[in-house]
């Protein structure tokens, strides 16, 4: 896993609520068997109309936009618990996804995969998605030794809480695997002495 | 004495509930300010979740640690017609091959298409007594919350977790809070368990449940058939929760005894013993409780995007002021203060993990009988395993269904996600006994609307939706 330490960038506003892991990658896109190449169909059918021409109302298809951090409506990532949904956003691009509120398979599979959900209170989403539409330029700093999230040069600031664990985790680039994998004596040792 | 949120866990001061007592059994060890790590007893396996997982393990060089504690079933991409013929869908035939490849290499039981056991992951493994109370469960899907029916905690899981799990048969989890729903009193004539969970997630919203565990309590849930309470569970995580739960009681009992994995003979006893264990005490708390009256309730149908926004089938869709909500009717192209009766409906689906039991089609088949389908009508009924098209076989179902016009297919999950051809067309509403009405789920461009399968079953008759409550009483 990619480590992550701080982010500095410009940031897209996806002003949408309760946005579905069906909506960030469709089924029809489950095919594949390895993890690579879904970048190319997120959001599919919010960014291209069904006849596959580019739908420039939506807000990845503004060039006015860009950058590595995706700011999303309340409850992001509800839904089925596809992984697909976190490969596909990390794919795109995306490093940070800012949200009031996400659900919870969203939010372990995003930790899986160095992705990390940033979750603000909702006054703070909707000032941080104000600024950015207004002004598209801001640049957005994470700190995840810190916790913080700051529009750098503006009076805006926030702290995220995560799980101390996971920050590690993120921070040095280990995986649960590696930690389960050396505890197996311990899950042996649990096995022949189990309760139930 | 200063209580902090762990007072509930205190055994001296209050009692434990269900899922206290089957998650800390399951406790392997706590990390110090960390997660713990939890023992899973069985894992379900599919064939579009696992690919990945799989390779990881080969990438790492790893083996599966406990391979018969996973069970595998093809359902998610498989076609519900020509089932013995190969599959047309390149992809859809690769993941199929690569699952049953990754299965014999790692010495997995899997039920392959055609399998006399096959079916959807969360109607086979009921039906085999895979699934026991008291159990730890996972699978990557989110409907694993299905299996809470028997008193198991039961969760959607991410390919990365399928992964940790393959190579240790544990999970890194924070422990979730714990939620209770209460629902008494009596269901009115054609209420069925479905309509009670869609109530349920109209009052509480779509978010309510996240970061919780459920567990539905209460005389309508004690009252309920197995089937009835796996679709209840299986739409736990609609509102947000992780997994829901019911109190294993002798319904559930009965309906384990006998089956092909269930424990046999004195085995099966002390099981029983130890499962009559595990209800709630009758101290314990719980973070956050709901009550409903069962009278409350009515056939219910949805008119939005997700699954949150339904209302009864008589009532008029509310006028909420809110971008999302307008963005939602919008695509459903329903207006504020409308009634959904009579909207003509071209498409009508009973199947998915929601409602695929043979109870579900009996249902159907009661109100059918003698009736003819409306032309205007697509109606297709997927059962959810082979042994549910069995019995419809075996119970003369099938005739009833096909002298209507009707059109019976083979299991999977169909069209409930539309990974195979079983879409719905752009623009088409679907009466739909599945879980999701989110936009493009059956097909892009179409539009979802969830119901019993006796509602999807008189829309079918109809050609629109009616008040079927006029029908009934």
């Amino acid at each position: 896993m990619e480590k992550f330490t701080t982010l500095q960038s410009r940031a897209i506003p996806l002003n949408i609520e309760n946005v579905d892991t069906d909506q960030i990658i469709p089924a029809r896109f489950l095919k594949a068997t390895d993890r690579k190449g879904f970048g190319d169909n997120v959001f599919r059918d919010w960014r291209y109309h069904k006849d596959g021409s580019v739908n420039s109302d939506f807000v990845l298809n503004n060039s006015k936009y860009t950058g590595s951090i995706l700011v999303a409506g309340d409850n992001f990532g509800c839904g089925s618990s596809r992984e697909h949904a976190a490969w596909a956003i990390t794919d795109f691009g995306f490093k940070v996804v800012v949200s009031s509120f996400f659900a919870d398979i969203f939010k372990g599979n995003a930790l899986n995969n160095g992705l990390l959900p940033v979750q603000v209170s909702e006054e703070f989403l909707k000032t941080l998605l104000t600024q950015i539409e207004n002004h598209p330029e801001t640049m957005i700093e994470v700190n995840l030794e810190d916790q913080t999230i700051s529009a750098k040069d503006l009076d805006l600031s926030a702290h995220f809480d995560i799980d101390a664990y996971k920050k590690t985790c993120m921070i040095n680039g280990y995986d649960d695997i590696d930690y389960l994998v050396n505890n197996i004596k311990l899950i042996e040792i649990f096995e022949a002495q189990k309760i139930y | 004495m200063i209580f902090n949120e762990d007072y509930r866990f205190c055994g001296r001061y209050m009692g434990k509930t269900l899922f206290d007592k089957v998650w800390d059994s399951h406790v392997v060890n706590t990390i110090e300010n960390g997660p713990q790590i939890l023992y899973i007893d069985q894992h379900l396996i599919h064939e579009v979740t696992s690919p990945q997982a799989f390779n990881e393990l080969e990438d790492r060089g790893i083996s599966v640690f406990r391979p018969d504690q996973i069970v595998a079933t093809a359902d998610h991409n498989t076609p519900t017609l020509d089932q013995d013929q190969p599959i047309k869908d390149e992809l859809s035939r690769k993941q199929l091959e690569q699952l049953s490849e990754n299965c014999k290499k790692n010495n997995i039981t899997l039920y392959a298409l055609g399998h006399k056991y096959n079916g959807i992951v969360h109607v086979m493994a009921p039906e085999l007594g895979v699934t026991q109370p008291g159990m730890t469960m996972v699978c990557g899907d989110s409907h694993t919350s299905t299996h809470g029916a028997f008193g198991a905690i039961a969760f959607g899981i991410g390919t990365s977790q399928v992964a940790q799990v393959f190579a240790s048969q544990c999970l890194l989890l924070t422990k979730p809070k714990s939620l209770r729903v209460t629902v008494n009193g009596k269901l009115k004539n054609g209420v069925l368990p479905k309509d009670v969970i869609l109530y349920i997630i109209s009052k509480l919203g779509t978010n309510s449940g996240t970061g919780y565990f459920c567990e539905y309590a209460g005389n309508v849930f004690e009252e309920m058939s197995m089937e009835g309470r796996m679709t209840v569970c299986n739409m736990s995580i609609e509102m947000g929760a992780r997994g829901g739960m019911i109190a294993p009681d002798q319904t559930t009992f009965d309906f384990v005894e006998g089956r092909e994995f269930a424990p046999k003979g004195e085995d099966f006893k002390k099981k029983v013993a130890y499962w009559k264990t595990l209800p709630t005490d009758k101290n314990a708390q719980f973070d956050k409780e709901y009550h409903f009256d069962a009278e409350d309730i009515e056939p219910m149908i949805t008119y939005g995007t997700n699954p949150g926004m339904g209302i009864k089938i008589s009532e008029f869709i509310p006028e909420v002021s809110d971008a999302s909500f307008e963005k939602s009717l919008k695509y459903m192209n329903f207006k504020k203060g409308e009634s959904l009766i009579n909207k003509p409906i071209n498409f009508v689906f009973i199947g998915s993990c929601t409602n695929s039991r043979i109870e579900d089609f009996r249902v159907a088949a009661n109100y059918i009988k003698g009736k003819q389908k409306a032309d205007n009508v697509t109606a297709w009924l997927v059962p959810g395993s082979k042994q549910v098209e069995a019995q419809i076989i075996e119970e003369g179902l099938k005739t009833v269904f096909e002298d209507a016009g009707f059109e019976l297919r083979q299991p999977g999950c169909s069209a409930c996600l539309a990974m195979n051809d079983d879409k719905i067309p752009q623009g088409e509403y679907c009466v739909s006994t599945s879980n999701r009405n989110f936009e493009g789920r059956q097909g892009q461009g179409s539009r979802t609307i969830l119901a019993s399968p006796l509602v999807a079953a008189a829309t079918a008759i109809e050609g629109k939706i009616i008040d079927i409550t006029k029908q009934l009483n």
